[in-house]
């Protein structure tokens, strides 16, 4: 592993931050090595999950994967959303069809195969919910110990869909980044694998496959933008990475990565206010009041380098209203056929406002990750102006004929 | 006297205690103090301008210090400095 600010090498241990300037850990990989294994074929005979890109993860041959089938999710070319939006080769990646229903369920995979080869018996995390899900169900499959850390107000289905798998949930009185900073304090105290925390740099890569599957599903080409939802920026930083790799290892044609443009709520945009300001990568922390709880992060951690990256491909970060969120969630449903969480409604909606905005020319492949299942926080549609196509009848043909104009 | 808890990687500058007891006014004080103590902590939380590092957090009595009066934040007996790496998070 090596500090992505001073360069400083570790061995691959369970520990995330450098001790002489306490910048992140990232994985390295022997790229000499990989040149020479990696390949379209290689990657095409593997299984039909993420595990397909098992040569660019950190966990090694001889290790057993704890796996529920994530990844490979479905690529759509999305027509109608693109018709209404001036965009005639949009794609969504559409996320929420993973085993629990979000993103998470990629690095969770990674981090848990990870942990349990190296010896760990408890998996924990800090969650907003979806990582809690996820780390949940994999401890389940992994036969491991589980605490999850999460906010005492979370949403009721993810509560519930986290309590199913029987975990030891610690619902904490604060918001999330409270609920971090306990567990990043308690790291150095219990004998556990924090997945967000001291295996992060595992957990991480783990993101990735998301870019990975993205190029290979549009026939191994990097499309020219790509808008992704930004709570702590992890994902961000991993999915220039992963571009990067599919460019380095001949996969791609392409010799430059896609712009990376990222999506936040107006209601917790600390990564779009330093964006916006003079100095981008002077990130500052807020307070988070949104209904895009899953990205609801007031101090994230990868911010500055979110804005780097975001720069750096000529991409931008831009956010949305709480009520540019929820139509964004209803703009997908109605085009697309797909429901997903308040989080996607924050992707769509700042894609919908920079397409408006004259973004695009309209023949960019620009894709969309949608990260997360609508079914996680439907109570934000019960409280948002109701559906005007409803009414309700008698269950007689006379109620019908007048009430329903066929 | 306030107290600094000290994180795991920076325990090597502190002879390994957890906690150091301070006596100061403010944090940027605070920080002086502990620095006199134990040399080498006002390298790694303070940048060269001076300002907390990007991956420092800091927290008086459980609040974030950025979210507050910063540096500047007044320092009473008894309250708990935390240093935290801010690398962490993730939903």
């Amino acid at each position: 592993m090596r500090c992505r600010e001073c360069g400083t090498e570790y061995e691959l241990q369970a520990t995330h931050v450098c001790e002489m300037c306490f910048g992140p850990l990232d994985v390295v990989y022997d790229q000499a090595a990989l040149k020479k294994v990696v390949s379209r074929d290689r990657i095409e005979a593997g299984p039909k999950s993420m595990w397909r890109y098992r040569d660019l993860l950190p966990i090694e041959d001889s290790v057993p994967v704890v796996t529920l089938g994530e990844g490979m999710t479905p690529l759509v070319k999305a027509d109608r959303l693109g018709a209404e939006l001036g965009l005639r080769n949009l794609y969504l990646k559409n996320d929420s069809m993973n085993p629990t229903n979000s993103f998470k369920d990629r690095v969770v995979s990674v981090a848990i195969s990870w942990a349990r080869a190296h010896g760990f018996e408890t998996i924990a995390c800090a969650s907003t919910g979806n990582l809690a899900n996820a780390v949940a169900a994999y401890a389940v499959r992994a036969g491991l110990e589980c605490f999850v850390f999460i906010p005492d107000d979370l949403e009721a289905g993810k509560v519930a869909s986290i309590s199913v798998f029987d975990p030891n949930v610690v619902a904490v009185r604060g918001n999330y980044d409270e609920v971090n900073r306990l567990c990043s304090q308690l790291v150095e105290s219990t004998p556990w694998a924090f997945c967000n925390i001291n295996i992060r740099p595992f957990y991480a890569e783990g993101s990735k496959t998301l870019t990975f599957e993205t190029a290979e599903q549009l026939g191994w080409k990097l499309p020219d933008e790509i808008i992704i939802p930004i709570g702590s920026g992890c994902q961000f930083v991993r999915h220039r990475q992963a571009a990067r790799e599919l460019v380095e290892y001949g996969l791609v044609r392409e010799d430059r990565v896609p712009r990376f443009t990222g999506a936040q709520a107006l209601g917790c945009a600390p990564v779009y206010n330093a964006f916006q300001s003079e100095t981008p990568e002077r990130v500052l922390p807020v307070k988070p009041d949104t209904i895009a709880r899953s990205i609801a992060i007031g101090n994230p951690s990868d911010g500055m380098y979110v804005n780097r990256i975001a720069l750096e491909t000529g991409g931008v970060v831009e956010a949305v209203s709480e009520e540019e969120i929820v139509d964004g969630i209803r703009l997908l449903a109605r085009t697309e056929g797909i429901f997903t969480e308040t989080a996607g409604g924050v992707t769509i909606g700042v894609l919908a406002k920079l397409a408006r905005a004259g973004r695009w020319n309209g023949d960019e492949v620009v894709v969309a990750y949608v990260t997360g299942h609508g079914l996680k926080t439907a109570d934000v549609l019960a409280t948002a102006n109701g559906h005007s196509r409803r009414v309700e009848i008698e269950p007689t043909l006379k109620s019908f004929r007048e009430k329903v104009n066929i | 006297m306030a107290q600094f808890r000290i994180p795991g990687p920076l325990r090597r500058l502190s002879d390994g205690q957890t906690t150091v007891d301070v006596e100061a006014g403010d944090l940027a004080t605070a920080i002086d103090a502990l620095d006199a103590r134990y040399p080498g902590f006002k390298d790694r939380l303070l940048d060269e301008k001076g300002e907390l590092r990007q991956f420092v957090n800091v927290y008086l009595n459980d609040e974030d210090v950025r979210l507050g009066a910063g540096l500047g934040a007044k320092v009473q007996a008894k309250d708990e400095i935390s240093i935290v790496p801010a690398v962490a998070g993730g939903r």
